[in-house]
């Protein structure tokens, strides 16, 4: 039987064969001859049995401090080969992470959509519903229902398309404004009961007989709609303000009010706010007309109501600061793609 | 409506300066649209007389002037001019003067000192050319400022006025707003009648008292239409941008412009009997002025006499009876016609006139008469002759209803607090009577307010006096309650973003489009068309919006873009049983390279498939596709789509007849859908969880050619055989192995039991049932 005493040199001899190990591989089969079944130690460990119940706790003890010192140095050469295979992988798969993404790029949407889309989401913050109404709409609906009856000077002011139908009749046209969208709207809200009280804009395309550098014959506008018992055009006012300084996030931007004439409003006026010094006209506005109100059937001794309508390609150019309408339509990619996201 | 501010106040000057007044009426409601100087910017020229001529010592077509310019002494001027000679008066600029270009010094001109310059209406911007110095009457004052004498410091307003202020279509109207509006003394012109002075009267009859309520006429004999208008007329009318054309023809245009009151001259020795103011009969032809000859309909209203119709009333004069450089008597015209007469009447001939324009929107009829004593006056004054009686024939009258203003509806409908005695002193100062009682004004209008009829148009008017700066603008206070949010309801904006983020770029086309890309590339026969395209290629409406996509494809490929991802959300259009029906559709185009050029992936051409996921991800996956033909779209490649049993749209490759027609270099996959369908979804329901895990087989088949995967699937998943819980495909392969016309598929198929795990024998019976569906029912062999 070996001497506990005599196992002490296989600390070093471990420790060199170790050492001596360049992979796990290796050093796996070195364990063996230290810590394997038959290992040295393992078969020192089986001579205890041999021994007295005297001797055998001192040998014991003597054993494992040697079988503890070894599988130090095993842990310690597992860890360090491990670190420098680890560090070599990781060295080899170092990449340049600046070259591009792989893959799709996003693409965009049209700076008329972006503003449509902010329009939308400002006055939803104020409860405001989204209405839509046909582009291709009667004469009632797009003029004699806004109290703009046949042969009024208003229609001349309009340059409207008209369909060519088969009977010959003009009684359709493409709509020269979103204001239609408001006798439709209240219509039906009276039909159903859901109001008044109501909210809504109402985005969308429309038409006129007009084309040079600042028209187009396509364009969009916002119509925006609020009736209820004691709305007034103080009110209007405020709304107008508070949307046209969150849309163009300015606190001090002014909107100045200026009498005007619109046959479905009154009091109307136009709308102007301050830029760069001066003021851009940006819409129409005005209180409900009487007129508008018994056609669709509301009561307007019991009812107010405001209306307004912006143009659409006007804020974005302004917000933008895009200089000629055109760009709107030509559909340019090198034009459109600046307002990716 | 153009005209001189000198002019305006000459009848109320409030003591603000001309940018003030423009400010006043722009606030006002009356847009100023353009405030212009007259002619050029100078200064230091005055009127000179050329006292004595001498020639130029070196220089023969130099003379040297001596000219008194006002001063103690006068100037030595070297001028070139031919007509330069003693005794004329002509503008002289001053050393230190600045003309339009250049500068006044003193200067030796060929050795000789000269003190400035005299004028021609070239050098102060008066005209583009001119022969010689600007030659003035004799009765111009020497030293006197050339601006100030030639009314050179006016001001152009332009006023874009809105229909219902006709009111304010003349000098005397916008005078009388601005007097209202500032509280400045209104000196408006008083014209005397003048009396008979012979006896001839033209005798005149009204058919229609409602149409034609107010008809005033006169002879005046002996003029001479031959002579000139004076110099201060035709400067007025040249500010208002009329030309003057002779004196008879500016006199009328004159009071049109002051009083707002359209005038007719006739020429009285071509009238034949009686004037008599009629409803045309249908058909009934005129040549106008303006040498249009008219075919009129039964609704237009004529002047007419014995030979017929004589004048479109209100509208225009006709030639037979207009007035020449030889007529010596004139019939004077000066009537009201009601804004419903003349309402687009003129229109259907393209002919808008500042006469009809002024009566569809309403003329003064309390004015009628005095204007027909001011253009009398002035003919007299400057064509003479004899004025005979005025004839008059008074119809049916417009009505002014006294109109209530409740002061409650005022406030709340301005939500502000005006004092009743404020509204009195606005009334006052608008001219408006009224009488007042407990809060309720009872408001007569004047005669030439034609938008005063209700109690808006009231509230409208203190408004607008009182100004619209002085209401303040106040968040509305309502009840709060949040609007309904459709869970199940995709919206426009989500399925923009699945795009965006597929790359595509979103364009806006317009609605109207070429006839023949309805036509042709859609395959529809009958297109919406419009009555009055802007042009031609935008004629139709479209019923389909890849029209749209491919020009905008070609506009950018000609601009150097090789890869090409668009798409468009808008309204196409169809006849409908009743009227029209628009869908709203969301179209997409894509072209060349899959994704952009990159350093990490092969270039490789978009094809079906990659549009198809691009769709997929718009549908939720839940759209079949079924191949379909189009008249756009390549015969073999080519499908319709479908969701909830119901075709939504298309999806396919451009056909190569196409491609070659726009010259594209690639193929472009083209797709569109209505969006309604898109955007509904269901809300998700929780199923359970399995707690052991599925079964995963494989299973590869051939098959014909002509068999879709999709009607194996179909046929597997429909049989609902026990525990499936997804059958897809993963592999499909041709070639060696697998014989012509045949194809191998390969299928994975998931497996479940809820309460326990599967037995090798379930799954096998599984596996076993399947083969022998595809098997029995579309011919499939396991490889």
């Amino acid at each position: 039987m070996q001497n506990a005493h005599s196992l002490e040199h296989l600390i070093p001899e471990a420790e060199a064969e170790f050492a001596a190990c360049a992979n796990v591989n290796d050093l796996e089969n070195a364990k063996a001859r230290y810590l394997g079944k038959s290992g040295a130690l393992t078969e020192a460990l089986k001579g205890l049995g041999k021994l007295s119940n005297e001797e055998r706790p001192a040998a014991g003890a003597a054993i494992n401090v040697v079988k503890q010192a070894v599988e130090a140095a095993l842990k310690a050469r597992r860890d360090a080969i491990l670190m420098a295979e680890q560090n070599l992988q990781l060295a080899s798969e170092t990449l340049d992470v600046t070259l591009p993404a792989r893959g799709q790029q996003a693409g965009g949407l049209h700076p008329v959509s972006l503003t449509l889309a902010r329009i939308e989401k400002l006055f939803h913050s104020i409860g405001f519903d989204v209405a839509e109404g046909p582009e291709i709409e009667s004469d009632f609906y797009n003029f004699t229902a806004l109290n703009i009856p046949e042969n009024h000077p208003a229609r001349a002011m309009h340059d409207t398309f008209y369909v060519d139908t088969a009977d010959g009749k003009l009684d359709h046209v493409l709509r020269t404004h979103t204001s239609p969208v408001q006798v439709h709207y209240m219509q039906n809200a009276m039909k159903d009961k859901s109001g008044p009280p109501l909210k809504i804009i109402a985005p969308g395309r429309v038409y006129r007989v007009d084309s040079d550098a600042t028209h187009s014959p396509m364009f969009h506008q916002v119509e925006g709609l609020w009736v209820d018992e004691d709305v007034s055009f103080a009110n209007l006012k405020g709304v107008v303000q508070d949307f046209l300084q969150r849309f163009f996030e300015r606190d001090d931007l002014q909107v100045r009010f200026r009498p005007s004439f619109f046959p479905f409003t009154e009091p109307s006026a136009e709308m102007d706010m301050s830029w760069n010094g001066g003021w851009l006209e940006i819409g129409g506005c005005g209180m409900v007309h009487p007129e508008v109100f018994k056609h669709v059937g509301i009561d307007a001794e019991k009812y107010r109501g405001f209306a307004f309508g912006l143009g659409v390609e006007r804020l974005t150019m302004l917000r933008y600061g895009v200089n000629d309408l055109r760009h709107f339509f030509n559909n340019d990619l090198r034009f459109l793609q600046q307002f990716g996201r | 409506m153009q005209f001189s501010e000198q002019w305006l106040r000459q009848y109320t000057n409030p003591s603000i300066d001309t940018d003030a007044l423009s400010h006043l009426l722009t606030m006002a409601g009356l847009e100023v649209e353009e405030l212009a100087g007259v002619g050029a910017d100078f200064n230091k020229v005055v009127i000179a007389e050329i006292i004595s001529a001498d020639k130029h010592p070196d220089a023969d077509r130099l003379q040297v002037l001596k000219v008194n310019v006002g001063a103690a002494e006068p100037l030595q001027v070297v001028c070139g001019a031919s007509n330069a000679r003693v005794g004329l008066k002509a503008p002289c600029a001053l050393v230190g003067a600045v003309l339009p270009g250049f500068e006044i010094k003193q200067a030796k001109v060929r050795g000789v000192e000269s003190f400035g310059m005299m004028c021609s209406e070239t050098e102060i911007g008066l005209a583009a050319e001119s022969a010689g110095l600007l030659e003035l009457p004799a009765n111009a004052t020497v030293g006197q400022d050339i601006r100030e004498y030639l009314g050179l410091n006016d001001k152009l307003f332009t006023l874009k006025l809105t229909p219902n202020r006709s009111d304010c279509l003349s000098i005397v109207g916008i005078a009388r707003e601005v007097a209202a509006l500032t509280g400045a003394t209104l000196d408006l012109p008083k014209f005397d009648a003048l009396s008979a002075q012979h006896q001839d009267v033209k005798k005149v009859s009204v058919a229609d008292g409602e149409a034609c309520a107010r008809y005033c006429g006169r002879l005046v004999k002996g003029v001479n239409a031959t002579a000139q208008a004076p110099e201060w007329m035709v400067r007025r009318l040249d500010r208002s941008g009329l030309r003057s054309i002779s004196a008879v023809v500016d006199i009328t245009n004159y009071v049109l412009l002051e009083l707002g009151q359209p005038m007719h001259a006739f020429d009285a020795a071509k009238l034949q009997g009686d004037i008599n103011v009629r409803w045309a009969s249908q058909g009934e032809t005129i040549t106008l002025l303006n040498e249009q000859e008219v075919k009129l309909d039964k609704d237009m209203l004529v002047i007419a006499d014995n030979s017929g119709a004589i004048a479109f009333a209100g509208v225009m004069g006709g030639q037979s009876t207009a007035v020449s450089d030889t007529s010596t008597d004139i019939f004077l015209e000066s009537a009201f016609f009601t804004p419903d007469t003349i309402a687009g009447k003129g229109r259907r001939f393209g002919i808008s006139t500042d006469s009809s324009y002024r009566f569809e929107r309403g003329v003064d009829y309390g004015n009628t008469l005095q204007a027909l004593e001011r253009a009398t006056a002035l003919v007299l004054e400057i064509c003479g002759g004899q004025a005979g009686a005025v004839t008059e024939v008074n119809g049916v009258l417009p009505k002014r209803v006294p109109t209530q203003l409740r002061m409650a509806k005022l406030n709340s409908i301005l939500g502000i607090t005006l004092d009743e005695s404020l509204v009195a002193k606005l009334f006052d100062q608008l001219g408006f009577t009224y009488t007042q009682k407990a809060g309720v004004f009872e408001v007569s209008p004047p005669s030439y307010r034609f938008d005063i009829s209700r109690e808006e148009d009231l509230i409208e008017e203190i408004a607008r006096l009182h100004g619209y700066d002085n209401i303040p603008a106040i968040a509305p206070i309502a009840d709060l309650r949040m609007l309904p949010d459709a869970e199940g309801l995709v919206t426009r904006a989500v399925l923009q973003d699945v795009l965006v983020a597929n790359g595509y770029q979103e364009v806006v086309n317009y609605s109207f489009v070429d006839e023949s890309w309805e036509t042709e590339l859609l395959g529809n026969a009958k297109p919406i068309k419009l009555k009055n395209p802007i042009a031609s290629n935008m004629s139709v409406m479209r019923s389909g919006l890849w029209g749209g996509l491919l020009d905008t494809l070609v506009y950018n490929l000609n601009r150097q873009q090789d890869r090409v991802r668009i798409f468009e959300m808008g309204a196409s259009y169809a006849e409908a049983k009743e009227g029209f029906q628009e869908t709203m559709r969301i179209s997409g185009l894509a072209y060349g390279d899959v994704i952009p050029e990159q350093w990490g992936e092969a270039a490789r051409s978009i094809d079906f498939y990659d549009v198809k996921a691009d769709v997929d991800a718009l549908t939720g996956g839940r759209a079949e596709y079924v191949a379909a033909q189009h008249p756009a779209l390549h015969p073999g490649q080519t499908a319709q789509i479908i969701v909830r049993g119901r075709s939504i749209g298309w999806i396919g490759k451009l056909h190569p007849k196409w491609q070659q027609h726009y010259q594209l270099p690639k193929g472009a996959v083209l797709f569109e859908m209505d969006l309604s369908p898109l955007q509904q979804r269901s809300i998700p329901k929780y199923s359970e969880v399995a707690k052991f895990p599925p079964v995963r087989r494989d299973i590869a088949v051939v098959v014909d050619e002509a068999v879709s995967v999709d009607a194996l699937i179909k046929t597997m998943k429909k049989a609902k055989v026990q525990f499936v819980t997804d059958i897809a495909l993963f592999d499909v392969y041709r070639g060696k192995g697998i014989a012509e016309e045949k194809k191998s598929l390969a299928f994975y198929v998931l497996m479940q039991d809820t309460q326990k795990s599967l037995t090798d024998a379930e799954v096998d019976s599984v596996m076993a049932s399947l083969l022998e569906l595809i098997k029995n029912q579309h011919g499939a062999e396991l490889r």
